[in-house]
């Protein structure tokens, strides 16, 4: 199997843990050796598993968790019966976390930060902030024209191609809807766990405004990130 | 500012720092971990600017060593600071002394006293 960036990975690739968690924002502290490190506050939310989804009966393995608190007015009836067969109470949010070790959990049984610990590398997921339309400078780091000496080609993509082809080829950068995208950043690394708060301090940024959902995941596929 | 952020912040803070402001003349005891030996280096100078905003503090010192100017910005909450102390209240009308940057001489480490009544 090929792995990420082309290198070869014996068997499947799998994830050992991952959890959902709400972006807080960005701070410093101070670690071990006196240094201060930026670093991104994670609120990880209880976690509990709602269905398992099995190789024999969905075609692929993955945990289906729910977390976070919601009124019962807000279950919509089709949510709501996936808590009853569960039974269990409704959560905010349904989610499912692929590629991670399904055993050692059952329908019920629950997750929270104590899974990661301070010095582990992780990736981190999330939706990326909203740019809006953008045109190619912003978008794709194209070069901009002169602003002076007659130039009228400021910010202007110029050339779409050659006439040869007669038509513009398909990927061709060119202007568009900027962000609001899912982006993923390897190779973070967790500064500190605070399990009683349900907190991961995570050293480095994470993609995604505050208080949006992230996604952690531990590498256990044998790459370095 | 989100409380989640600001209660790490606030644990952060290092307790029985003394009270300085710019313009004062102190000490500041670094720890330096030197070859796998810790010995504390003191750094004295005039606070040339101090931030105490949130609870991420910093103060900038100044000296002047062989007509050298030297400034040190130290994040005042740092384990690495052992401790600072006032050596001397001085009296001044900014709140960032950059004007000590262009002076030469004996000018350049003379602000007035504070005198308290």
């Amino acid at each position: 199997m090929v792995g990420i960036r082309g290198r070869r990975v014996e068997g499947e690739r799998q994830m050992a843990k991952a959890i959902f968690g709400r972006k807080i924002g960005m701070t410093q502290v101070f670690n071990e050796s006196g240094d201060s490190v930026a670093v991104t506050v994670i609120e990880v939310p209880k976690t509990v598993v709602v269905r398992k989804r099995t190789k024999e009966r969905d075609g692929y393995e993955a945990l289906q968790v729910g977390f976070g608190e919601v009124a019962r007015s807000r279950v919509t009836k089709p949510y709501a019966g996936q808590f009853r067969e569960a039974r269990m109470q409704a959560t905010r949010h349904l989610r499912e976390l692929r590629h991670v070790d399904c055993s050692g959990f059952d329908v019920g049984s629950q997750m929270g930060v104590e899974q990661f610990e301070a010095g582990e590398r992780i990736e981190v997921s999330g939706t990326s902030k909203g740019k809006g339309y953008q045109g190619t400078v912003k978008r794709h780091g194209f070069h901009r024209g002169p602003m002076a000496h007659g130039s009228k080609s400021h910010r202007r993509p110029a050339s779409a191609g050659s006439t040869d082809g007669a038509r513009v080829f398909p990927g061709k950068r060119g202007p568009g809807q900027m962000g609001g995208e899912r982006v993923t950043v390897r190779g973070l690394r967790i500064e500190r766990v605070v399990p009683e708060k349900g907190l991961l301090l995570v050293r480095g940024a994470v993609p995604g405004a505050n208080g949006s959902l992230v996604e952690i995941r531990s590498r256990a596929d044998g790459i370095k990130g | 500012m989100n409380p989640i952020i600001a209660e790490i912040e606030k644990e952060q803070v290092r307790p029985g720092l003394p009270k300085y402001r710019t313009g004062d003349t102190v000490r500041v005891h670094v720890r330096v971990v030197e070859g796998g030996r810790e010995r504390v280096q003191v750094f004295e100078g005039i606070v040339l600017k101090c931030n105490h905003k949130h609870t991420r503090r910093s103060l900038t010192v100044r000296r002047v060593t062989a007509g050298i100017g030297i400034e040190r910005t130290f994040l005042a909450d740092s384990p690495r600071i052992d401790h600072i102390e006032v050596v001397r209240y001085g009296r001044v009308r900014r709140a960032r002394l950059y004007y000590l940057r262009s002076r030469i001489g004996k000018k350049a480490t003379k602000v007035k006293e504070r005198r308290f009544r």
